[in-house]
């Protein structure tokens, strides 16, 4: 049976004295082995807090409501939100679920080897597999696994941090902002290897705020503002033409589209509008717009014209 | 002009530069290229009057940069401003985004005057202003970062992948800001990226240079 995640109506909120941060609101998707979803946003719109929460690291502050049913394979589905943490601890982070972190290079220890590293993190998981075998999933030369992290490019850092999110054999992974200071062919590299990880069967939940990167590699894309997921559509559609204004908004201020900014700024998280967050930029926004959109591929009461790929 | 000649700069015994020269103009936008790695964000601290190099020579509009760091001439280090990469690294991280967009001032003992209208100019609201970097997003932390640097009307400002971690709409803002700073007072920028679709947006309309490295 095919292994996926499914979050359903998810919410998370932090309590702060004197305010409430709606960090993420009523978001729903699904990823599946094979596939990569990146979910894409401005940074401060929620998509960090969701991958924190899928992986059970909230702080203590936070409130979640909600499901996130992961399904791996046969074994009964696993609400990440209600299961306890000693069994996120137990059977998901690292085995079911691998997190690529932000920063390579802050990732590995400077005085040792690639390959000290990667046995530590088998040796943490109880693993069985060889440093040379979780090489050979990340698509690292075994003859490289000797060398100190600064002798690595920065192409070979990112496959031995993917290794080390590997060494459990999870089948979903979270790359969280990872290509965050990188330079385009190192993002592109990055790109090529989730990609890679998909197409060998894996899951890949990428977050990020480069909507360049996740065309190279997202199946689907997804778009939060304001907490929201607002546009859910497969790449090929998006990149066509969003039907959510907001999600037009963000494509259309490429360097290689218009580069025009949207007008104004987001809400804040702690004074979320009634109605649709975007309404006091949009330019489609009406009366009906001060009531929230239904939640869904397209949230929004106006969408644009699909336009059709050819 | 804005102009360094045969710089060299060491780390240790790691040389990081040898031998660069570039020219930042006024009125025009400079592109700077190349991958990390080759030196880029080096010279632009040596540009920025932050780091004294081990050779060669730096011109601020004909004046020869002899002191550097705190220590060099107060008129010359006013004239270039340095936005980086990361505004996180780039800020103390006790102070509020109104004292860090202020901070030239205090530094300079001058009035500060105009900050709160370069703050809302870049996108900052008074809300927004009294917090701390822990407390707003990168976006917000590097719109207090751009208000700082111009707060002294530099002639000169350099943008070390300013907009790297920022997302398309906040990139898009802060550049039309700088270029909206130029146009106004005639400033020199120099827009250092790995990206070349932002380099060829960003340099198109003053018909400016794009110099690669490495
Ligand atoms: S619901 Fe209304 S305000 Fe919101 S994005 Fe759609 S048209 Fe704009």
């Amino acid at each position: 049976m095919t292994s996926s995640l499914t979050v359903e109506n998810l919410s998370v909120r932090f309590r702060l004295p004197g305010a409430t941060v709606h960090a993420v609101s009523d978001a729903s998707f699904a990823v599946r082995q094979g596939e990569c979803l990146a979910l894409v946003g401005e940074s401060g719109c929620g998509k960090s807090v969701m991958a924190h929460a899928l992986m059970g690291l909230l702080p203590g502050n936070a409130t979640v409501t909600g499901s996130a049913w992961l399904r791996t394979g046969d074994a009964p589905p696993l609400d990440l939100i209600a299961a306890p943490e000693r069994v996120l601890a137990r059977t998901v982070r690292g085995r079911r679920i691998g997190l690529v972190p932000q920063s390579p290079a802050a990732h590995l220890t400077p005085v040792r080897t690639a390959r000290a590293q990667l046995a530590e993190a088998l040796r943490e998981l109880g693993s069985p597999a060889t440093a040379d075998e979780l090489a050979a999933r990340a698509g690292l030369d075994p003859a490289q696994l000797d060398r100190y992290p600064h002798q690595l490019s920065g192409g070979m850092a990112q496959r031995v941090v993917n290794a080390i999110a590997l060494a459990g054999d999870p089948w979903l992974i979270v790359a969280d902002e990872p290509t965050s200071g990188l330079d385009r062919p190192l993002v592109d590299a990055t790109m090529a290897e989730l990609r890679r990880l998909a197409d060998d069967g894996r899951a890949v939940l990428l977050i990020t705020h480069d909507l360049r990167a996740a065309e190279r590699v997202a199946d689907h894309i997804a778009v939060m503002y304001a907490s929201r997921v607002v546009s859910h559509a497969p790449a090929a559609e998006f990149f066509a033409g969003p039907r959510h204004p907001y999600a037009a908004g963000l494509l259309e201020a490429l360097p290689s589209r218009s580069f025009t900014a949207i007008p104004g700024r987001p809400p804040e998280l702690t004074d979320l509008p009634k109605g649709c967050a975007f309404r006091p930029r949009c330019a489609r926004s009406t009366d009906a717009c001060s009531e929230s959109p239904e939640a869904g591929p397209v949230a929004c009461h106006h969408p644009l014209e699909h336009h059709v790929a050819r | 002009m804005l102009r360094a000649d045969g710089i060299a700069v060491s780390y240790g015994r790691q040389r990081v530069l040898r031998d660069a020269d570039l020219t930042v103009a006024p009125g025009v936008v400079t592109g700077l290229a190349g991958p990390s790695g080759c030196g880029k964000s080096t010279l632009a601290r040596v540009l920025a009057l932050m780091l004294r190099p081990d050779g060669g020579r730096l011109t601020v509009d004909g004046t020869e940069v002899r002191r550097w760091r705190q220590r060099a001439a107060r008129d010359l280090r006013t004239k270039v401003a340095l936005i980086f990469q990361q505004p996180r690294l780039a800020v103390d991280p006790r102070l509020t985004l109104r004292e860090i967009a202020e901070e030239p001032f205090h530094a300079t003992g001058r009035p500060p005057g105009p900050a709160a209208d370069l703050a809302d100019e870049v996108g900052l609201t008074p809300e927004l202003l009294v917090r701390r970097p822990h407390e707003v997003s990168d976006g917000q932390l590097q719109r207090a970062c751009v208000a700082r640097a111009l707060a002294l009307r530099p002639r000169y400002v350099i943008c070390d992948e300013m907009t790297t971690m920022l997302d398309a709409s906040t990139q898009a803002h802060l550049v039309a800001r700088l270029e909206a700073y130029r146009t106004e007072t005639g400033a020199g920028i120099l827009a250092i990226t790995h990206d070349d679709e932002l380099l060829t947006r960003w340099t198109g309309p003053s018909e400016g240079p794009i110099v690669r490295m490495g």
